[in-house]
């Protein structure tokens, strides 16, 4: 996977620092993602990953240091105004909207693609209808790449795990981000679901070339799906670099089984 | 058998997104409507079609409103009876001054005037949550009221403090006051009432109710798929200040025709239209009907049951009847907490495998 050919840097963040009160959460963290790249994140329990991904796409504010997407630098943006440059995420509990069916949540990811106000809303004619049936179409789209068509009328929150994790990924590719923020996507799954949703990582990044950020645990998978990792342990950055080079790496070893103390 | 989809197959996106994707929802619908607008008015006599029809479609109005807001969007309010005030105070005032303008456009312009109110009272809603929104909500039910009473160019100035509503007339028949017929009344609502039911049904399935539900279930999520917490809040605020403007000025000036702001719209009808979205149904526009049926019709019924059947005294009937309905809501919330929508959900469910159980 290493000598796939990268594209120009589309994420960089530089010296981020972010405290909760006098907790250190992040200290010092600079990394790039590169266009059309997996990219994975990895750590321990409490290393801060998470919170990297809500300095990403504007959850969280930083007290220090920038980011950078697609050329424009800044501190911190509204999550809303992340979405709509085109960053999108799924979360490592997962955020359904448990009340809607399958159809609505993904429809729902595709909110910023629909512009028709509220009238023609009310008359569901003309522009809205239109608008309704076209991303209703892109809707059904991910449906298919996803295999969920069974579910597309359920209610999210009687789906087994497994599935809600799927329509999860579904509404984030809704959008059709340019940057997908993962979080976790595989926590909880047995080994065969693993595969599945390692498969759909790989071909969300191959067909619509979108780059992915990932954060996860199983590190067989990591080292299997990621271009480069960035490695971070109580939110100091460890190391970054190609799977092989982390995993030879001693400090991230150390983090990981632990130093011997004498 | 009865209630069956097999072999409605549907070739395109268009019809699996009607508004009634199956036929026999269609047929009940379009059943619905020829009684209410064919059969009601020519069976019914001029005391139910006033005594019940009336605060039925108006209460119902008023719910579906509340449950834009509750059910929908998932922001409690408590503001329910303030609202249906500033409706209230807003056409009598432009009934007085604009009467050339037509009763209903007026009607419409009060609920314009509410949603803009009720976006304002909404406004806390982006910072506070649950319990604490409902007390902020509290609050705008209580100023409102007062200042309808305080305040005398509300009510013109006259002595008693109370609003009376000119008599307007639509196609020659008058439509508002107690002169007014009660038949001309009824279809004058129940239109009314036809037209914004399908309007809300039509907005909660678009874009715009997917936002709103999105908010209600998981803010966050949806603020990070591009959700502006702040648009999608004000704007269920304002629709359903909208309807329930609407519906306080039918309640005022079609069916009590004279109304007293400390009576007719105090904290008892915020709790009332959320007693019938809790029953009825959160989220679902039939709910809101099913809902303003059972507490409207209920007390009426029970009265007639004990008064009429019994002989019962009627200031201990009074006293049974609120004992019972209260009962009711309790037993209602324990058996059914989803509402009686839900129930009907689960009928059509049954009805579906019927004969076969599985």
């Amino acid at each position: 996977m290493s000598e796939r050919q990268l594209g120009d840097t589309i994420l960089e963040v530089n010296n981020i620092g972010l405290s909760f009160g006098v907790m250190k959460v992040l200290d010092d963290i600079s990394f790039d993602i590169k266009k059309g790249e997996i990219r994975s994140i990895i750590g321990p329990n409490g290393a801060g990953k998470s919170s990297m991904l809500n300095v990403i796409n504007g959850f969280y504010h930083p007290q220090e240091g920038t980011i950078t997407f697609k050329g424009e630098t800044r501190k911190a943006m509204a999550p809303h105004v992340a979405a709509s440059h085109g960053i999108a995420r799924t979360f490592q509990n997962i955020a359904l909207f448990k009340g809607m069916s399958t159809l609505d949540n993904i429809m729902t990811g595709r909110n910023l693609k629909m512009k028709t106000n509220i009238f023609w809303q009310a008359l569901h004619l003309g522009p809205a209808r239109k608008e309704e049936l076209e991303n209703r179409e892109a809707a059904e789209r991910i449906i298919d790449f996803l295999d969920i068509q069974a579910i597309r009328k359920k209610p999210v929150g009687k789906l087994p795990y497994g599935l809600q994790k799927r329509v999860e990924l579904g509404r984030a590719l809704a959008a059709e981000p340019e940057l997908l923020l993962l979080d976790e996507p595989m926590a909880g799954m047995n080994s065969e679901e693993k595969e599945d949703m390692s498969r759909f990582i790989i071909d969300v990044n191959d067909e619509f070339g979108t780059t992915i950020a990932l954060i996860e645990h199983d590190m067989g998978v990591v080292m299997d799906l990621s271009d480069r990792v960035v490695v971070l342990d109580y939110g100091k950055q460890l190391a970054d670099g190609v799977p092989d080079e982390v995993r030879a790496n001693q400090e991230v070893i150390d983090a990981y089984l632990g130093v011997p103390h004498e | 058998m009865i209630y069956r989809e097999t072999g409605q197959f549907k070739a395109n996106y268009a019809d699996d997104q009607a508004l009634f994707p199956i036929a026999q929802d269609r047929y009940v619908v379009i059943a619905a409507l020829i009684v209410a607008f064919g059969v009601v008015p020519m069976v019914l006599n001029q005391y139910w079609l006033n005594a019940i029809m009336l605060p039925f479609l108006i209460y119902s109005l008023a719910a579906l409103g509340l449950n834009i807001l509750t059910g929908y969007c998932g922001q409690v309010s408590l503001g329910t009876g303030g609202f249906m005030a500033v409706g209230a105070f807003a056409v009598y005032k432009l009934m007085v001054a604009f009467p050339e303008l037509g009763f209903i456009p007026l009607v419409i312009l009060s609920g314009l005037i509410t949603a803009a109110v009720g976006s304002l009272f909404g406004l806390p809603s982006l910072r506070i949550k649950g319990f604490y929104l409902a007390v902020a909500t509290l609050a705008s039910q209580f100023f409102l009221i007062w200042l309808f009473n305080k305040v005398g160019w509300f009510f013109n100035y006259n002595a008693t403090g109370m609003i009376t509503s000119p008599p307007m007339t639509m196609f020659g028949v008058i439509i508002t006051g107690p002169e007014g017929s009660p038949m001309a009344k009824y279809f004058l609502v129940a239109t009314i009432v036809a037209v914004f039911a399908l309007v809300a049904k039509n907005i909660a399935r678009g874009r715009i109710g997917r936002n709103w539900m999105a908010i209600r279930d998981m803010d966050i999520a949806a603020e990070l798929i591009g959700v502006r917490p702040l648009i999608a809040k004000l704007s269920a605020f304002a629709v359903s200040s909208f309807y329930i403007g609407m519906a306080g000025a039918l309640y005022f000036a079609v069916w009590l025709g004279s109304a007293e702001p400390t009576e007719a719209f105090d904290i008892n009808q915020s709790f009332l239209v959320l007693f019938m979205i809790i029953i009825g149904g959160l989220g679902s526009v039939l709910g809101s009907f099913l809902g303003a049926g059972f507490l409207v019709l209920m007390p009426i019924l029970l009265k007639n049951i004990l008064v009429d059947g019994f002989g019962t005294d009627s200031a201990l009937a009074a006293h049974i009847e609120i004992m019972t309905v209260g009962a009711l809501i309790i037993i209602f919330l324990i058996v059914e907490p989803h509402g009686l929508a839900r129930l009907w959900r689960i009928a059509k469910e049954k009805l579906r495998l019927w004969p076969f159980p599985y």
